[in-house]
């Protein structure tokens, strides 16, 4: 399934990126005001049929598409067919977007000021802008930007504006509607808005589809969405969600289009906006509702120093290329392409399968600060009592930060390291930024918990859940760097232990082929954590043999013929990795017969506890991200069921053999093991 | 078009003459005065034949009159002459002798292609790379007794072994020669050919029937791997019309005439079949059967699956023909449909009953240039709908449109290169038109004077509702003469590193815009990505409408320096054309056939058990494979 276009560089080492040119300077050396109204002409679709957004609206609602559903709607329903038109057209102009040049104006000039106040420099890939330039001009183009903050499509609009590109209309999620002024304010930007879910409603699917196919294909404006549907609250980049993937891919799987390109971006934030609330919503207090008063008070955001924006446009990927060879596009030749049929297996294997491709290709350009590396360091190293580790004095921290830069450069991450400077000292405006998470968590001596914590114990611990949880986000940025080597030592140490239990302990821990115990607790783990991270379905033979090679070559693992050893430098590398995996494993060893509405209240007063009594040693159990996903593995793999219907429907309901094997394998690595078993 | 032969002709001569300049629309070989009757006629045939002219075009030695290594008659063909401008030469078209000014203009523009930079073909034919033939003996043996004439004469053996895909003219300039038949025979008539399969049974020798060798499916190349002797069954000299039944309007014809002869021995008797394969110079009535072609002005007269009243065919099992002549039957399956496309795999067709119609009084040319292709496609889609159509209505793509201007001849204009010419064109008449985007249709009408005008005026009147403006008879006529010297003028290329060919497909109305875009992109993208140094031409017309959809040609030629294997690159980028045609809802063809170029797609085209029965019928009808071109199948 390898795709050599969206992922093509088997030695990380040897990826070239591109520079950076901050846009900010400009701004701070001449007129916002001439910038905003200056003359824009992008460079547009070659194949481009002039049409306004009116004109559009006329468009979808004459498709064939439409019109057919239109029909098939009136049939099941009795209601007349001018009737179901109405609906649908209704529907568009809730959802459709009226992008307007003053408008982007507008916002061209407030956000230049917001953004030299929020941010020291955005820095972007020109390199990046002019490729996506000629994609545009040749293919119609959806951006996929990366979704860390409410900032992200403001920002790109802006920057397409910057460049004198041309300007994207973009998927919101509706619940910006609730705010009045600022909602139409962002339709106007090139916002259009889609409801949260739709289910079962055809008509609304069909609109919808329609109305992204239509701007896509006659080469209206670039399309953008989030493939991961949501902010992510963890920086985690999120299982994508394939809804409008397959929407914007149908166009050329039916022929409609020569190709389309796929484009995605990482923007990196060196400090995300909503930080402080997104542990907080992560330890479940509600995420508060847009509205326009509430933004308002976001306000006392813009007196704080957030660092730097990176901003990387990837390689455009092309569609039909990602598709040749995959998927048949004749499967469509024998029906109008008009009416809606579910596409063939392939298809879905296939769209899946790009959609991770994609997101990868987002998390390998995402800048990382030294304060990601940092806060990976100190989350393993919490002082006594606290957590698994002891506190760092700051001159061991310094000492492991350059320890663990050179070996995120080995795998392949890109890593903003300003000059040669120690780490740790006024260079890395990460480090003071962020002073919520350094608090309490970071060195040595340090109180852990912030002043007068004279609550409850279960408050204090929530507490510090807070700083913990944003100190991990910050860790979470790299994860994907080391994710496929820490599978790998996770699933080392899983075999070793399991093995010193067994039998006699062996000479050396192995690698797959000979010792398919560790390909086969990789792959478990691997599977486990399929929700967790961004892990190609399919790819577990490639994942492993990309670990095996990235340890090789940084010599922690020397691969014979036969078997892989552990060398004596490769030691503590591994136990790093192997550490970095422990908080999500000792996460997703807990649940009963639950409801799956109660499912995460339940975990979490479970968790308190047992983090109360020092059963668990990581407060990042707590976070419902964590939960979530915890629980959406256990149904995959059949640990738990979901019972239907019944007394209790929404009932989970524990497989014991399952979960038992599950136990052994995840618990066997854990100090935790006995507590979570005796729950279950 | 024709000139006008002989100054003051009769009545019935004119009308003659004027049908003439109908059907080939750009011979210009003056109408002979016919004799009466052919005294060759067939040992075996016991009555003579109704109509005859000794005049055939197509003598058993074709390198009497045809090119060895290229298009047509070796009179006629394009060159630059001293003054570096294209010319025509020779006297049987209505080009000939003439110069066209913007041709070279536009090569060089087209196809960055460059005077100084010639590719010559090898001059003559070496016969010592030519692999001695294999005979059988025994087989030649009984032939000789026969009397049927036959010849393993190197050249003979050469012209027999290849058609007009550019790989195999391709290797003939280069004097490169692979498996050819061992050796050709001339069946004079069906009893000759009943015998030539006979002996070939009992002997075991393959025999590759032969029409007029004009396929562009490698139909008539020999498979390599045959180790037995292999015997090219010539039908040229099978062409006569044996009878014409003016109450049915039936003509029963030998099925080795070819096109222009048939038309011409029709013609004087006052009918024509209508059926005018641009190939119709060359091509043969048995190798339209065997191929299922189509003609320009199909329609008014069908496809030759329509044409056909009655089928003679030649099988090692024996002669497979109906018992009579009505115009339908429901008696199963339609055993001519086992026939029709057979391309020569299970017999040879001998002689065909074929509807014939009185000559049209009246034709007329005409031209509409549409603002884009999408509102001609859309034209043509509503005249379809309308089932309106002229004889022939195809739409070329602004390419087209433009190259069909760079072959204007110098006497029509007084623009020095193609580009002002074009330049006038749109200034004068199409001030509103994109010249990068408009395109034309040509039109040809046919039938009774008044009906024709009103047709016209239908036609017309529809077209504008697309935007489309009428632009004269010229322009039509120019379109529907690009036809017959395209053929030729790929040889042109072929002398300045410029390689190409057409290919065709047939595909629903709803899909005809996407798959020619999506095609021709194709095409440049993987001509970019195959290491082409200069952008290809990639163009495509529409050149049928069916109530259910049309007919697309593609075009494709590209500047081949730089390249070390020209023709593998054309056949990988051809290869991925095809695929994408697929992909696109377009058949593996519409007319061209299968041959051995297209085979590969065969099962997933028909079904496993659609190959199953094709092969079922091949196992019955000729279990040794003596029919061994390896087509199809
Ligand atoms: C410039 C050009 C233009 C063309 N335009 C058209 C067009 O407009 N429409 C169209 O349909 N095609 C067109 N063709 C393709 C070609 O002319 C047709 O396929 C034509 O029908 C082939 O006839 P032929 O007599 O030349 O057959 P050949 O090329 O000699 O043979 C073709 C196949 O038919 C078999 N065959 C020939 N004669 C017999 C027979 N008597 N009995 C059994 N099998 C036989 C041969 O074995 C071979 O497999 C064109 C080709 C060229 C080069």
């Amino acid at each position: 399934m390898a795709s050599k276009a969206v992922y093509s560089h088997r030695d990380p080492m040897l990826k070239k990126r591109d520079d950076f040119e901050d846009i900010l300077e400009d701004r701070r050396n001449s007129s916002d005001l001439r910038y905003a109204l200056r003359c824009y002409a992008p460079v547009l679709y070659k194949e481009l049929t002039p049409c306004t957004a009116g004109g559009l609206k006329g468009l979808v609602l004459q498709s064939d598409q439409l019109r057919y559903v239109i029909g098939q709607v009136s049939k099941e329903t009795g209601v007349t067919v001018e009737d179901v038109q109405a609906e649908a057209s209704a529907i568009l102009d809730e959802m459709a977007h009226r992008l307007q040049l003053s408008t982007v104006r507008f916002f061209a000039f407030m956000l230049c000021k917001v953004f030299k106040a929020l941010f020291r420099s955005i820095c972007v890939n020109e390199e990046g802008i002019q490729r996506l330039q000629q994609a545009i001009h040749e293919h119609p183009v959806v951006l996929l930007p990366s979704h860390r903050s409410y900032m992200d499509f403001l920002l790109m609009s802006y920057l397409l504006y910057t460049y004198d590109l041309a300007l994207p209309v973009i998927a919101a999620g509706m619940d910006f509607m609730g705010m009045k002024v600022v909602g139409e304010m962002l339709r106007m930007s090139g916002a259009f808005f889609i409801r949260r879910s739709f289910g079962g409603d055809k008509l609304y699917w069909a609109v919808f589809s329609e109305y992204v196919k239509t701007m896509l294909k006659n080469g209206f404006a670039p399309v953008e969405f989030f493939l991961e549907g949501t902010r992510s609250r963890t920086a985690k980049s999120l299982t994508p969600k394939l809804g409008l993937l397959n929407i914007v891919m149908d166009p050329f799987l039916k022929g409609e289009v020569f190709d389309v390109c796929l484009v995605p971006v990482s923007i990196s934030y060196e400090r995300i906006l909503e930080e402080a609330l997104y542990a907080r919503e992560l330890l479940g207090v509600p995420k508060p509702k847009e509205s326009t008063s509430g933004l308002f008070k976001a306000r006392k955001v813009l007196s704080e120093d957030y660092g730097s924006i990176h901003v990387y446009f990837g390689q455009p990927v092309s569609v039909r290329s990602l598709a040749e060879g995959r998927v048949n596009r004749g499967q469509f030749n024998l029906t109008p392409r008009h009416i809606p049929r579910r596409p063939g297996e392939d298809v879905g294997v296939f769209v899946n399968a790009a959609a991770y491709r994609l997101v990868r290709a987002q998390e390998e350009n995402m800048v990382l600060k030294p304060w990601v590396l940092l806060a990976s360091l100190l989350l393993q190293n919490q002082p006594a009592g606290r957590g698994p580790g002891q506190g760092l004095t700051l001159e061991e921290l310094t000492q492991q930060a350059a320890w663990l830069r050179d070996l995120a450069r080995q795998f392949g991450a890109f890593l903003h390291w300003p000059g040669t400077a120690p780490p740790g000292s006024g260079t890395m405006p990460g480090l003071c930024a962020t002073e919520t998470t350094h608090k309490g968590t970071s060195v040595k001596n340090n109180s852990p918990c912030p002043e007068g914590g004279a609550g409850a114990p279960e408050e204090e611990l929530l507490r510090r859940a807070v700083v913990v949880l944003s100190c991990a986000s910050y860790r979470n940025q790299g994860l994907h760097v080391f994710l496929r080597p820490a599978l790998l030592a996770s699933a080392l140490r899983t075999a070793s232990s399991s093995r010193k239990r067994q039998r006699p302990p062996p000479s050396s821990p192995r690698c797959h082929g000979d010792h398919p115990d560790v390909f086969n607790s990789f792959t478990f783990l691997r599977n486990v954590f399929s929700n967790e991270f961004i892990l190609c379905p399919g790819a577990a033979v490639q994942d492993f043999e990309e670990a095996c090679y990235l340890l090789g070559k940084n010599g922690a693992l020397q691969a014979g013929q036969q078997d892989i050893l552990v060398t004596e430098r490769g030691r503590r590398t591994l136990a790093f990795l192997a550490k970095l995996l422990d908080p999500f494993l000792q996460g997703y060893q807990a649940t009963e017969g639950l409801t799956e509405k109660q499912f995460v209240p339940a975990v979490r007063a479970f968790v308190i506890k047992q983090l109360l009594t020092g059963r668990l040693g990581y407060v990042e159990a707590l976070s419902s991200d964590l939960q979530k996903n915890a629980l959406a593995a256990l149904l995959r793999l059949d640990a738990v069921q979901k019972l239907k219907g019944g007394e209790a429907p929404g009932t989970l309901k524990v497989n014991a053999v399952v979960v038992n094997s599950l136990e052994d394998t995840l618990g066997g690595s854990l100090p935790t093991q006995k507590a979570a078993v005796a729950r279950l | 078009m024709a000139s006008d032969s002989n100054g003051g002709s009769s009545d019935s001569q004119r009308i003659a003459q004027h049908r003439l300049s109908v059907i080939a629309g750009h011979l210009q070989r003056p109408a002979e005065g016919y004799t009466a009757l052919l005294a060759a006629e067939c040992k075996a045939q016991g009555s003579k034949p109704d109509v005859s002219s000794d005049e055939r075009t197509v003598p058993r030695r074709r390198q009497e009159i045809m090119k060895w290594n290229g298009w047509g008659y070796s009179d006629s063909r394009f060159l630059f002459n001293k003054k570096g401008q294209a010319e025509f030469t020779g006297k049987r078209y209505r080009l000939s002798g003439m110069i066209i000014p913007g041709l070279r203009d536009w090569m060089e523009s087209t196809f960055g292609a460059n005077l100084q930079h010639k590719t010559p073909a090898v001059p003559v034919l070496n016969s010592s790379v030519v692999q001695p033939p294999t005979l059988n003996e025994a087989f030649v043996g009984e032939l000789k007794s026969t009397g049927i004439p036959f010849s393993h004469d190197v050249e003979d053996r050469v012209f027999r072994a290849h058609g007009h895909c550019l790989h195999e003219i391709f290797a003939l300039r280069e004097g490169k020669i692979g498996r050819i038949p061992d050796m050709v025979v001339w069946p004079n008539c069906h009893n000759d050919v009943v015998k030539i399969v006979e002996l070939a049974c009992k002997h075991n020798v393959c025999l590759i029937p032969y029409g007029g060798g004009t396929s562009v499916s490698s139909a008539l190349e020999c498979p390599p791997e045959e180790t037995r002797s292999i015997v090219s069954l010539d039908t040229s000299q099978m062409n006569r019309i044996l009878w014409i039944d003016e109450k049915n309007l039936t003509a029963h014809v030998e099925a080795g005439i070819v096109g222009q002869d048939l038309e011409r021995l029709l013609n004087e008797s006052g009918y024509c079949t209508g059926h005018e394969p641009d190939s119709m110079e060359f091509s043969s009535l048995g190798g339209w059967v065997a191929t299922r072609a189509s003609g320009m002005k199909k329609n008014i007269y069908g496809n030759i699956e329509d044409l056909v009243i009655h089928v003679k065919m030649v099988t090692p099992r024996g002669v497979i023909e109906k018992s009579c002549q009505g115009p339908r039957m429901s008696t199963g399956p339609d055993i001519h449909h086992f026939i029709l496309g057979s391309e020569g795999t299970l017999g040879v067709v001998t002689e065909v009953t074929m509807k014939i119609r009185p000559m049209p009084e009246y034709q007329k040319y005409g031209s509409v240039v549409f603002p884009s292709f999408e509102q001609g496609v859309a034209c043509l889609r509503e005249v379809a709908r309308q089932r309106c159509a002229p004889a022939s209505i195809r739409l070329m793509d602004n390419e087209q449109f433009k190259f069909g201007h760079a072959l204007k001849p110098q006497v029509s204009s007084i623009f020095t290169s193609f580009l002002d010419g074009l330049k006038k064109f749109y200034i004068t008449k199409f001030k509103g038109f994109d010249q990068d985007r408009l395109c034309v249709a040509t039109l040809l009408f046919e039938g009774n004077r008044e009906r024709v005008l009103q047709h016209e005026k239908q036609v017309y009147d529809i077209a504008a509702k697309f935007g489309g403006l009428a632009a004269g008879e010229d322009n039509g006529q120019r379109g529907y003469m690009l036809t017959f010297v395209i053929a030729y003028l790929r040889d042109l290329g072929m002398d300045y590193y410029v390689i190409g060919e057409s290919f065709e497909t047939s595909v629903p109305w709803d899909r005809v815009l996407d798959i020619c875009r999506n095609v021709k992109a194709r095409i440049v993208r993987e001509c970019k990505d195959k290491g082409v140094q200069f952008p290809p031409l990639s163009t495509c017309r529409v050149t049928q409408t069916y109530d259910a959809g049309a007919c697309v040609y593609f075009y494709f030629a590209f500047n081949y320096r730089g390249l070390a294997d020209p023709v593998h690159v054309y056949e990988q980028v051809e290869h991925a054309a095809r695929e994408e045609i697929l992909a696109n809802g377009g058949s593996l063809s519409h007319h061209h056939g299968v041959g051995k170029l297209r085979k590969e797609w065969m099962r997933e085209t028909v079904s496993n058990v659609g190959v199953g029965m094709l092969k079922s019928v091949k196992d019955y009808v000729d279990p040794d494979n003596i029919f061994g071109n390896r087509n199809l199948l």
